[in-house]
């Protein structure tokens, strides 16, 4: 499988792009120093669809996933969620932007300490200073199974509950895409698990968009494309990958890094 | 491992400068309180010593009261003793001084100098017709009545010249004097900003004393006498009730009185360094907390390579060292400019000049603080540096604030502050109520981890306002109870002292305007600017000028009663009840006239008169006279209390005749053209003081509130060192929630609200802090006026509502200063550096 013409991608799905990376270019330092991590990169997130982002140490796919958020500059080319070009919009319209349309998952330190469960997901509605659509709120907090537990503070949550209130956190504000940064890194295997689960049934079940950077094949099988990135650039785009698909095409990546 | 300890020191440039900067106030405090105090010290001793560099044997009538005989009566020394002495062998010279109050006018009619320090003297002519004392510059010195001579000072400030007409008043009236000379003089009171001016000894005489008589005698030796041996010769030829002493005696009782009276200055002085220093502490004890838990890793690296524990803490401490001495030594530089400083603030030309006195124990004990407060601080963080594992160096664990339980600090706190406010309530001991607040102090410093929860929830409305920002920065605010604390104790102990303070001064001062006005009737008090006595002649011009209706002198006079001195004061009995108001338990002022006086009701309780009683009483001219119980009155502390009697029958007993003050009762009030009027009577005199309540009042409040103002710069001090410490903790703060910053700015934060959110922590804990400050000063204040009441019959609390506003506003604004750094550094924070879970 090839990186497919974007025209032919679009023709071929026919279906909404939530966000899109166009000859995304991401130069770190200068002169001697620098290094290009990712090169004329051009990618369609569509909508309603579960993607993952896959590829050896150093390939660039969280620098892509951060330029994609809005939380990393871009050197040149061009990065949109839905209508909005992102290169050009100052820190203020950035960060509305990401409080407005974009969800997330981080791998850890997640969670306001301070706030209990149920502040830590209406938090970004908090902070638009908006009323979160009750009805939704419950349906999210239904799906990812937090009723009983709504007023313990994070402390009191094991790590794969903490990370499932970081997943209703990141869907009650119905975001138009959410990216997620090895969201099951730091989870053993059985809670990581539950949490692709959940977000798989959110793209499923509640339309929702997902994106997220993995480096485990088996958290990629959730995915229904997988994109692959080395060096900067995309070398693969594979539809409704199983772990054992995605473990083969990651060894090529070994391969090539042992014999160049 | 110096080298490591020293290249951290350099790493972390804007904490060093925050530490430094605590430190260095701290000990400035300290070296600049002993050099000014050690300054003076000096300046004042060399001067007392010039002054009696002239003086060899001064010869002193004996001031102690006798027991027998006539009370009060002051002994002088006679021409015949002064002649006697000039006669002994081995006398160069004797000089009779006699001297007293005399108040110099410039050309406007204002008083030259202060009050108190405008003196009045005699010039003595020696063997060759010159005063040793006061070498002329200017013209001849004054031969008979109406001639004046003036220290070159005086006459500079006045624009006087030889020949000019003078206008000077001794005790009341002015007297217009021909300058014939202008003369120098080390005489300390001069070099101290006071006037002196000279009359012939005669003239001089006939003011303060009797023709004839001296108050001292100065004895210059020959060459080859010894002090002691003139003095063993004047001995034989003094009168009974007089003494010898020597110059050098003299001077060093002099030097010894000003040694005293600086020691109590400097205790003052190094308590507010001490308070510094002891905020001071927490802050250091903080930066070193921050430095450890920010290099956790590359500590736990330090272990995992192989530093043993003790190696870690001793680097820890060799950092606290660097700190300490570099902290340690600009801050005695800083300690001398503040010496500087203070000597012109506090003196101007009070203070008699003199080179900057820098003692060794200045320079050592403040090496000793800076560096042992800084150890001291950094031991604890360094003891905890040390126990991290070195797993953590792996690990990307980051620190996990202290979640030890705070039962015993509580139970330790509650107990101490219970004590403490027991004590400080119920005792009646000025000494026990110092120990009962430091012991609260202390409790309240022990318990503010627990009291910040309540206290900061009772914030939360106010916080509601800001949207998210106030309730995040509510949260974090109680997040780590103890820093919390220990951040907040700091302005704390800062503004319990102002609050204290102003209470107390403004319990005091409404108090004491309460006595003026439940006491005078009176509407104009005159009186001496030196406090000295009037003249009669005032009394009497006043009571012929036309705007009077009623005038009493209050005269001063001494009796023995019952083996015991009383003071009696003379007034008008005739004018008393329009002028004085007195509560009287029985009769009143109207039974005042002959011997029939009136007494306060605690002279009575204790000698049992009532109403109609009669007492022996001797006056100071020893004639013993029956006097007659007419009215017992309430007494009210030093306004009004003792034996009042008619001046017609006291006077007669008076050697000399002066008014400590006149009462007076004018036409049409007080008003601002009566005053001029009045004053137009008595000739436009300088020294001369016509005072309304309002004035009495107004000059009460000014001492009062120069003396706030000296504390509250001294106190602003402490408030300096604890903003420095509400930003150390702050850019802690920040720095251990950087992730959480970060994920907040991800999530859709922006940079405004942020700031926001940190610039609030920071003013809910200073308020915290200054809520506790101004609670606990109103309580001490409060419970030093209960002692006060004791002495001060008209004392209630009074709450400045006002200035207590102001300092609540003062702790805000502290806590916006002091987060415009640290909310900078968390709105500019790398989000993407803080959310990569590395």
């Amino acid at each position: 499988m090839t990186t497919m013409p974007l025209g032919a991608q679009t023709a071929v799905r026919s279906t909404a792009v939530a966000a899109r990376a166009t000859d995304l270019t991401k130069v770190y330092g200068q002169g001697e120093t620098q290094v290009v991590a990712l090169d004329r990169v051009s990618v369609d997130f569509r909508q309603a669809e579960f993607t993952a982002i896959m590829g050896p140490s150093g390939s660039g796919k969280s620098t892509l996933m951060h330029c994609m958020a809005g939380l990393d500059t871009i050197s040149s080319g061009s990065a949109r969620i839905g209508d909005t070009e992102l290169t050009g919009l100052n820190d203020k319209k950035l960060t509305r932007l990401r409080r407005d349309k974009i969800g997330f998952i981080f791998q850890a330190f997640n969670l306001l300490p301070t706030l209990n469960a149920l502040e830590n997901i209406t938090l970004p509605m908090d902070i638009a200073g908006r009323k979160p659509d009750q009805q939704w709120l419950d349906q999210v907090v239904e799906t990812v199974g937090l009723s009983g537990r709504l007023k313990h503070r994070p402390s009191q949550l094991s790590g794969g509950q903490q990370q499932r209130v970081a997943v209703a956190r990141a869907l009650a504000s119905r975001p138009e895409i959410i990216f997620g940064d090895e969201p099951t890194g730091n989870l053993d295997s059985r809670s990581g698990a539950e949490v692709l689960g959940f977000l798989r049934r959110s793209v499923r079940e509640l339309g929702q968009t997902v994106v997220m950077v993995t480096h485990d094949p088996v958290a990629a099988s959730y995915a229904d494309r997988v994109v692959f990135l080395a060096d900067g650039r995309i070398v693969d785009d594979m539809q409704a990958p199983t772990a054992d698909a995605v473990l083969d095409r990651m060894k090529r990546f070994d391969a090539k890094g042992r014999t160049s | 491992m110096f080298r490591t300890a020293l290249r951290n020191v350099l790493a972390h440039k804007a904490r060093l400068m925050m530490t430094v900067l605590a430190v260095m106030l701290g000990v400035a405090f300290v070296s600049g309180t002993l050099v000014f105090t050690s300054t003076i010290s000096d300046a004042y001793r060399k001067s007392s010593q010039k002054a009696f560099d002239t003086v060899d044997v001064a010869v002193q009538p004996h001031k102690a009261d006798r027991k027998d005989g006539a009370p009060g009566a002051a002994p002088r020394l006679s021409r015949q003793t002064l002649d006697k002495i000039a006669a002994l062998p081995g006398v160069s010279s004797a000089t009779g001084t006699v001297g007293g109050f005399a108040a110099v006018a410039d050309k406007n009619g204002e008083l030259i100098g202060g009050g108190f320090s405008s003196a009045g003297g005699n010039y003595f002519p020696g063997k060759d017709g010159k005063d040793a004392r006061y070498p002329m510059k200017d013209g001849r010195a004054p031969r008979s009545t109406g001639e004046i001579a003036l220290d070159a000072r005086t006459a500079e400030r006045g624009h006087f010249k030889v020949g000019d007409t003078v206008r000077v008043s001794v005790d009341g009236p002015v007297l217009k004097q021909k300058l014939t000379g202008v003369f120098t003089t080390d005489d300390g009171n001069v070099s101290a900003g006071g006037s002196l001016a000279l009359f012939d000894t005669a003239t001089a005489q006939k003011f303060w004393a009797k023709p004839g008589e001296f108050d001292q005698i100065d004895v210059k030796a020959a060459a080859g006498t010894s002090q002691a041996a003139l003095k063993d010769r004047v001995e034989k030829v003094l009168p009974r009730d007089s003494e010898a002493t020597t110059g050098k005696q003299l001077a060093d009782e002099q030097a010894e009185l000003i040694s005293q009276q600086m020691d109590g200055m400097r205790t003052v002085l190094l308590a507010f360094a001490g308070i510094a220093l002891f905020v001071g502490i927490f802050l250091i004890a903080n930066t070193f907390t921050m430095l450890v838990s920010q290099r956790i890793k590359e500590l736990a690296l330090l272990r995992a390579v192989g530093a043993s524990r003790r190696q870690v803490t001793r680097s820890v401490l060799l950092e606290a060292l660097v700190v300490g001495l570099v902290a340690a030594v600009t801050g005695f530089v800083a300690g001398i400019g503040i010496a500087v400083a203070m000597r012109s603030f506090m003196g101007g030309d009070a203070i008699p000049d003199g080179p900057l006195a820098i003692p060794g124990t200045a320079v050592i004990a403040s090496l000793a603080v800076g560096v042992g407060v800084t150890v001291l601080a950094a031991w604890l963080p360094a003891r905890r540096a040390a126990k991290i594992p070195p797993v953590a160096a792996m690990s990307s664990v980051h620190a996990v604030a202290t979640t030890r339980s705070l039962v015993v600090r509580n139970t330790i706190g509650g107990v101490l502050a219970a004590a403490g406010a027991a004590l400080t309530a119920v005792t009646s001991d000025k000494a026990m109520m110092g120990l009962g607040a430091a012991v609260l102090v202390i409790g309240v410093f022990v318990l503010t981890p627990l009291l910040s929860r309540p206290v900061i929830a009772a914030a939360a409305p106010l916080l509601r306002g800001f949207g998210i920002s106030g309730k995040l920065a509510r949260q974090n605010a109680v997040r780590n109870p103890r820093r919390t604390a220990a951040t907040a104790s700091a302005l704390m102990i800062g503004l319990t002292l102002i609050t204290g303070l102003t209470v107390i001064a403004g319990s005091v001062q409404t108090a004491v305007n309460k006595l003026a006005t439940n006491t005078i009737k009176a509407d104009y008090v005159v009186s001496m600017a030196s406090m000295t006595g009037l003249s009669p002649d005032v009394a009497e011009k006043l009571r012929a000028s036309g705007k009077v209706t009623a005038v009493s002198p209050l005269r001063q006079g001494a009796s023995r009663i019952d083996g015991s001195y009383e003071n009696l004061t003379g007034v008008n009995g005739k004018d008393a009840g329009r002028l004085i108001k007195a509560d009287f338990t029985a009769g009143s002022f109207s039974a005042l006239s002959g011997t029939t006086v009136v007494v306060d009701d605690g002279m009575a309780k204790s000698h049992g008169w009532k109403v109609g009683s009669t007492f022996p009483a001797t006056f100071e001219d020893g004639k013993k006279d029956r006097l007659t119980v007419g009215g017992i009155y309430k007494g009210s502390g030093e306004m009004l209390g003792g034996i009042m009697i008619d001046n017609a029958a006291l006077t007669p007993h008076l050697a000399e005749v002066h008014d400590r003050q006149v009462w007076i009762k004018t036409k049409g009030g007080a008003t601002d053209a009566t005053k001029k009027e009045l004053r137009k009577t008595l000739g436009d005199n300088p020294a001369i003081k016509i005072d309304d309540k309002d004035d009495i009042a107004a000059s009460i409040a000014k001492v009062i509130n120069l003396l706030l103002n000296m504390l509250y710069g001294l106190l602003a001090m402490a408030v300096i060192v604890a903003v420095l410490g509400v930003v150390n903790t702050l850019a802690m703060s920040v720095f251990e929630r950087s992730q959480e910053i970060g994920m907040l700015r991800a999530i859709g934060l922006d940079r405004s609200s942020v700031k926001r959110m940190v610039r609030l922590e920071s003013v809910v804990i200073s308020l915290f802090g200054g809520v506790l400050g101004i609670g606990l000063g109103v309580f001490f204040g409060w419970a030093a006026g209960q002692l006060i009441g004791k002495s001060l019959a008209t004392y209630e609390l009074v709450l400045p509502w006002g200035r207590m506003g102001i300092f609540l506003l003062l702790a805000a604004v502290v806590g916006v200063l002091a987060a415009l750094w640290p909310a900078r550094r968390a709105a500019k924070l790398n989000m993407l550096a803080a959310i990569k879970a590395e």
